[in-house]
């Protein structure tokens, strides 16, 4: 049984990551908005699913679809849309972008843009919670195409060997940018390349949000229980191109048509009564979560631009001689 | 006051480190020769790395501190990465910073902009301790220095000591320093000895040092070259050349006002660096000098280099491979003409 708190928080998450990234697809045919656009339309289900699992303080690292991530972890999102929008109220000042929004005080190690460097950074965090006896979990998201990178593999097998209770998340959104997965996959499944390292691991639905929040705080408790790593599948569909403007040829149509049956939110609205949500409940959460996106786009907007200068800051916590030679 | 080794001075500033802070931990492949032996008393430390720099550590702060990986440089680079960023000072051992391709891309695209990219909230205090250096007949994969390769990047510190007191101090402030710092040992220093007090005080990142005092030309040397440097400047003496020698000794920073003022007072400079010519330490700092200094040269820089060539095998091509002292002083002589 979850808790009503739980499921609208669940709720609330879900619609306003599909709102948020409806409005960056928006933005992105304007062109009113600097830089590479990754949105996350088809894989709100495993942003919030394992997110309502965790804690504010827990670690994650994610990657360059990252809007759902964020959202789901706890960012501002008025810094969040500021940020794309390159201003310096940003969540990052205006010098990460969309492919790097993340916040560390929301227990964000980073939002990478390099496929697969995630893991072993999230492995070097839950290294420091064991040293230090401390139990915050620690996950690692990425997609389908870092399982053949050697820096997944790498951090894969120091994890088995070290004992280390942290959790790989590998979002199987069916495309490794645009490779489909069942043509670069070597295995039968993707989850069986932990077979090499003896871990764990379990695949679930990626469109049904409360079977992604059940795998993984079961996974949670069982690799700390164990203290081992565990992978977890979350198979979906990415509807949204690899990147905005992507003309997304490569995805035929009938493929779409079937994964739409399944469509995340759609799923998410027809188990609301499931769980408890009346019809005007839901239409609350869903206005709610519509007029936030909204306001946070709007004050993106009416944000003021970084000083060039600024481009100079943050390079190093100390450093003795000037940067600007 | 105690004589001292390269090698024992890094781990004197190991040891020193891992007491003074319970965050220090050290990741590395063989640093201590074999996890989980426990039943082979006595061969869990035996090797300390292929120089035997770590060797005690195991046994001194055990295997939680002290952890042995896998040849996955990737995976406990990145690793170090994230357990600073959460707390840890982690200093981790690039075998042989030949190697440095399979891990660049945690050191140039993570550690060096995490800090940055991320609107400056955190931090990556690791240190990475890496061998350098050609002399060792250890081939083109073994034997490379690299040092522009790092120095290049911002947000990554470069620290490269000449002797054992700069290794022990300048280790000491790498590991307190927050922001990530690449340490590069020279496998040819670590059994040159000098005397380094017992209770060192940590050097300041940034700031060169004048190794020897003269007047009429200025050699700057990098690392294992200020051997050389020394070495020619005696034998100048003896027909009343007088040289003067700076060690930069960190390179990013870099302690560009010692060498302008250097600079200033000879107005003869030759710059020398065991690496490959191309964008080097050696144009970095030639470059600075004909920018800042112009007015101040009696003739343009020298710069003393390896060729634009991957460091041959066999004694005859690597020793003509690796600048010399001779060609120093061919190169003094040339410029006290001018």
């Amino acid at each position: 049984m979850i808790e009503k708190q739980k499921i609208n928080w669940i709720y609330k998450k879900i619609f306003t990551i599909r709102f948020f990234e409806e409005r960056i697809k928006k933005i992105a045919k304007e062109k009113t908005v600097p830089g590479y656009l990754h949105t996350c339309i088809g894989s709100e289900a495993i942003c919030v699913g394992v997110m309502a699992a965790l804690n504010q303080d827990d670690w994650i690292s994610s990657t360059y679809r990252n809007h759902g991530h964020a959202i789901a972890k706890g960012c501002e999102l008025n810094e969040i849309t500021s940020e794309i929008y390159g201003r310096k109220t940003g969540i990052c000042k205006g010098r990460g972008g969309s492919m790097h929004i993340s916040d560390f005080s929301k227990g964000m190690l980073g939002s990478f843009g390099i496929v697969a460097a995630g893991p072993a950074v999230v492995l070097g965090a839950a290294l420091q919670e064991k040293i230090n006896k401390s139990y915050k979990t620690c996950v690692s998201f990425f997609g389908d195409g870092a399982i053949h990178n050697g820096a997944f593999h790498e951090a894969a097998g120091l994890a088995k060997l070290w004992d280390i209770p942290m959790i790989f998340v590998c979002e199987n959104n069916g495309y490794a940018e645009a490779t489909a997965t069942d043509w670069h996959l070597n295995t039968k499944e993707l989850s069986d390349i932990t077979k090499a390292y003896d871990m764990l691991s379990y695949i679930g639905d990626g469109n049904n949000v409360f079977e992604v929040y059940d795998i993984t705080k079961k996974a949670i408790n069982e690799a700390k229980q164990k203290n081992t790593p565990i992978f977890l599948e979350f198979k979906n569909y990415r509807f949204s191109g690899q990147y905005e403007g992507d003309t997304q040829l490569y995805q035929p149509q009938e493929e779409i048509d079937k994964a739409k049956q399944n469509d995340p939110i759609k799923l998410a609205k027809e188990n609301s009564s499931k769980y408890g949500l009346n019809k005007n409940d839901l239409e609350k959460i869903i206005n709610e979560a519509k007029e936030e996106v909204d306001k946070a786009f709007d004050f993106a907007d009416t944000q003021p631009w970084p000083q060039p200068e600024d481009a100079l800051e943050d390079v190093y916590v100390n450093y003795p001689v000037e940067i600007n030679r | 006051m105690t004589i001292k080794t390269v090698k024992d001075a890094i781990n004197d500033a190991l040891v020193q480190s891992f007491e003074e802070d319970k965050n220090v931990i050290l990741m590395g492949e063989d640093i201590a020769g074999g996890k989980g032996r426990e039943q082979y008393q006595g061969t869990q430390d035996a090797w300390g790395g292929p120089f035997g720099v770590t060797q005690g550590l195991y046994t001194k702060f055990g295997g939680e501190r002290v952890r042995d990986t896998t040849i996955a440089e990737a995976g406990f680079f990145g690793a170090a990465i994230g357990a600073a960023m959460t707390g840890l000072r982690p200093i981790v051992e690039l075998m042989y910073v030949d190697f440095a391709g399979v891990c660049f891309d945690q050191m140039m695209n993570q550690a060096a902009k995490v800090r940055y990219m991320f609107g400056g909230k955190q931090k990556v205090p690791m240190v990475v301790r890496t061998v350098v250096g050609a002399g060792f007949r250890a081939g083109s994969e073994h034997s490379q220095t690299l040092y522009s390769l790092y120095t290049h990047i911002p947000g990554l510190k470069v620290v490269a000591p000449y002797d054992a007191y700069d290794a022990k101090g300048l280790l000491l402030s790498s590991i307190k320093d927050d922001d990530p710092v690449i340490f590069m040992e020279h496998k040819r220093l670590y059994m040159t000895s000098c005397e380094v007090p017992d209770d060192l005080k940590p050097i300041p990142l940034g700031k060169g040092r004048i190794r020897r005092e003269g007047s009429d030309v200025t050699i700057i040397a990098i690392q294992r070259m200020n051997l050389f440097a020394e070495e020619a400047a005696n034998e100048l003496e003896k027909i009343n050349i007088s040289c003067e020698i700076v060690d930069p000794r960190t390179y990013s920073p870099l302690d560009e006002e010692l060498i302008f003022q250097s600079v200033k007072k000879t107005g003869k400079v030759i710059v020398v660096d065991e690496s490959n010519p191309k964008c080097s330490l050696a144009s970095e700092i030639s470059s600075l000098i004909s920018e800042k200094c112009f007015s101040d040269l009696k003739a343009a820089v020298i710069k003393i280099t390896a060729p634009h060539t991957p460091v041959p095998f066999s004694p005859p091509m690597e020793d003509f491979y690796i600048p010399s002292t001779k060609k120093i002083i061919d190169a003094v002589k040339k410029l006290k003409d001018v």
